[in-house]
């Protein structure tokens, strides 16, 4: 989009500040609205694989009313969240209650803007992209205790007070597992990330093969992200056996729609940093792409990034699916006496690594064997 | 004026709440997670059974019972059956002892699976709580089968059964035998040997042998605590006593004796010992009446009795007085979940708020049971 946004910029050059400053804006708004409904309409679609997966784990059939297949089940959801009526509670924080939504939402949803979908489509190159989706995924925590507050509920609270616990703990091995894996291609840019992984049939230089640290790393980092999402087995923020809906239980309608829609977004995020940080993002596997004509590499890459992604939420909702839940000091427990410390000795092991082998991974020190 | 402990906080755990199963109210006082005190409320089901069977003939209090514990209507037909049969002094048919046996054991595994299912879905897992319901349909369709009905079943009535089996119903029977235990095997994969609900439920909520005799706790709970007592064992009915089955008995697997595990492991086990009292009764089978000769007014002696009977939850006992004219003068219920509810204050000091729907939920209370 920046290339897009310098070119036409640069056509206009010529043109007045003025002219120059509408067309930026311009092109933010569109690019935002292409994310933007990318973002929803991935959402719907979620939302059915998510009840599809879940029947086919429960032996049931799962959506296939509305549409073929059930395939416009979410919109039939989304109209019937639009007019159920919106209820706020009367002895609720009015501007706690009515604003927290929507910064869950903008949160995730803004996690969504350094992701690199392929060579050449992403919204923003952030030369801090990893840093930045870790640090706007960090505000639905106090979004979320905003919400469980403003509702004026102990069960909401109560599982405000959880959520808050966890995120916030969480972070820290992910932050930790991520480092593990950024400090091979020494970049937090998402495409230099993802350009770092290229060669070795566009699978073996990926960095969870990196070393064996990086492969720890991976496992770390998506254990915590699944408790980051709030899911199953660590969904005790939303345990509905115990906290009846956890922080979202007063909310309606489309606020409630909002909450929903962000835990799905986080999966995204979640999927795509493991994508694009562990397997190649973008990278074609077996096939190169630079014969090929430039729309068809870059169909082709943002398909693969897809797949990748996808593959890894097919994961999340198959645990959701088959495992109980954790009880909330047995998942601190998790968090802070096994991920953490793990984590920090595979950063360790990870740096001692790239000293020793000289930023090498196994596939180049192998292949420099056999070429030798 | 009462004094308010600013410590603690008072939180309404139902009447409406996903795990309470059904209209219980508890009213906890916390200390953030940690529950102090729980005070069980009940009576929001209170139909005044007993009171109603003092103005009904002895026939038409049967389908009252249905409604007494209406995941084991069958057993509850049963033992009222059995206590006016024991004023009236009368032998039942051979077919219809046999049958009765299928039913309340089919029953008392269609019972044991919900409860397996609300205690998975209680600790976060779903899925096996489908699995579930996909079993007991099985069982609800052979009962539809012979009674017409798939819930309240009103099918053993005084003298013997209502009427007699259709074809096809053994065929069925035998067919589900075949089916059901090799998807034990699979819940005890999915579930019961899963780390982390052992990690719930092992060593939470211990009952020792002498809590659960002080208490009255009765069927598979006090099982769990290594009482071997089991009333179709010790005071056998009907033909109990010419049946082989084995009375399992908690052992502290993976905990301590009458752990919520244990408690949650018999049930199990007696699905399996339920199958194998069906397939011999089928073995056993025999033509003849499916029910004896009883008077169209049915004047039952003047006296008192009481009598128990083994139900998937426990001893259900009828103390009855008749004064000799067509309705009971007085008919006491002791109802096992009754008992078993009174056990939980002791239980839950000092757990967390996870843990007392674990305790709940491993108990297998029933409310209507418990309100009457």
């Amino acid at each position: 989009m920046i290339e897009l946004i310098n070119n036409i910029i640069g056509n206009i050059h010529s043109s007045t500040p003025m002219i120059r400053w509408l067309v930026y804006v311009m092109v933010i708004v569109i690019s935002s609205v292409i994310v933007l409904s990318f973002a929803l309409l991935y959402e719907g679609f979620a939302t059915y694989a998510e009840r599809k997966v879940a029947g086919d784990i429960q032996a049931r059939i799962g959506p296939n009313r509305v549409g073929p297949y059930g395939l416009l089940q979410f919109v039939a959801d989304g109209v019937k969240l639009l007019l159920k009526e919106d209820i706020i509670p009367f002895y609720a924080d009015k501007w706690l209650f009515i604003i927290a939504p929507y910064i869950v939402f903008t949160a995730s949803f803004a996690a969504f803007v350094p992701l690199s979908y392929s060579d050449h489509v992403y919204v923003a190159n952030m030369n801090v992209g990893v840093l930045y989706i870790i640090a706007v995924s960090s505000v639905v925590s106090m979004a979320i205790l905003m919400g469980a507050w403003g509702s004026n509920n102990k069960w909401s609270l109560f599982g405000g007070m959880r959520a808050v616990a966890q995120i916030v703990s969480y972070e820290i091995p992910i932050i930790l597992s991520l480092l593990a894996a950024i400090i091979i291609p020494s970049s937090l840019d998402m495409k230099d990330i993802i350009l770092y992984q290229s060669g070795g049939l566009g699978i073996f230089r990926w960095i969870i093969f990196n070393n064996p640290f990086t492969l720890l790393a991976f496992f770390i980092y998506f254990t915590a992200a699944i408790a980051e999402v709030n899911r199953t087995p660590f969904d005790i923020p939303e345990a509905e056996s115990e906290l009846v809906a956890g922080y979202h239980t007063e909310y309606t309608g489309m606020r409630f729609a909002f909450f929903f829609m962000a835990e799905y977004g986080d999966m995204f995020i979640v999927s795509a940093i493991a994508a694009t940080l562990f397997f190649g993002g973008w990278q074609i596997p077996f096939i190169n792409g630079v014969a090929m004509p430039l729309w068809l590499r870059e169909t082709l890459q943002v398909v693969v990034f897809l797949t990748k992604i996808f593959v890894l939420i097919y994961v999340m909702m198959w645990i959701r699916w088959t495992l109980p839940r954790l009880r909330v000091d047995q998942l601190m427990e998790l968090c802070w006496k096994y991920l953490t410390p793990i984590a920090f000795f595979d950063l360790i092991g990870a740096s001692v690594w790239v000293l020793l082998f000289n930023g090498k991974g196994v596939y180049d020190i192998l292949s420099a064997l056999f070429v030798h | 004026m009462a004094v308010v402990d600013e410590r603690f906080m008072d939180l309404n755990m139902g009447p409406q709440h996903p795990s309470t199963h059904g209209v219980l109210r508890l009213l906890i006082k916390t200390d953030g997670e940690v529950v102090s005190r729980v005070t069980p409320y009940i009576g929001y089901l209170h139909r005044a059974l007993e009171k109603i069977a003092e103005r009904l003939t002895y026939p038409q209090f049967t389908p009252f019972t249905d409604r007494l514990d209406y995941l084991a209507s069958m057993n509850c037909n049963l033992a009222y059956a059995l206590t006016v049969e024991k004023l009236l002094n009368i032998e039942i048919p051979r077919r219809a002892q046999i049958l009765r046996v299928i039913m309340a054991e089919l029953n008392r595994i269609s019972s044991h699976l919900i409860a397996f299912g609300s205690l998975s879905s209680d600790m976060g897992a779903f899925t096996p709580f489908l699995f579930g319901i996909r079993e007991r349909e099985f069982i609800n369709d052979l009962f539809e089968m012979v009674c017409g009905a798939r819930l309240t079943y009103n099918y053993i009535r005084i003298g013997g059964v209502a009427q007699d089996i259709p074809d096809g119903f053994i065929d069925k029977t035998k067919e589900f035998l075949d089916y059901f235990p090799p998807k034990i095997k699979e819940y005890n994969d999915l579930l019961s040997y899963n780390a982390i609900f052992i990690k719930r439920l092992a060593n939470i909520a211990v009952i020792s042998p002498e809590d659960a005799l002080d208490y009255g706790v009765t069927g598979p709970n006090l099982r769990a605590s290594g009482i071997k007592w089991d009333l179709r064992r010790e005071e056998p009915y009907l033909m109990y006593n010419e049946l082989d089955f084995d009375i399992p008995v908690g052992r502290g697997e993976m905990g301590r004796v009458g752990d919520a595990w244990d408690r949650y492991m018999m049930r199990i086990y007696e699905m399996e010992q339920s199958a194998k009292i069906v397939r011999q009764c089928i073995d056993m089978f025999q033509q003849g009446d499916h029910i004896a000769k009883v008077p169209k007014v049915l004047k039952v002696p003047a006296g008192e009795v009481y009598v128990r009977a083994e139900n998937p939850r426990g001893e259900l006992g009828f103390y009855l007085i008749s004064d000799g004219s067509t309705k009971p003068y007085r008919l006491k219920i002791r109802a096992p979940s009754f008992a078993n509810l009174s056990i939980v204050p002791k239980l839950s000091g000092g757990v967390m708020i996870a843990d007392l729907v674990a305790i709940i939920g491993s108990l297998d209370i029933i409310l209507p049971e418990i309100d009457r």
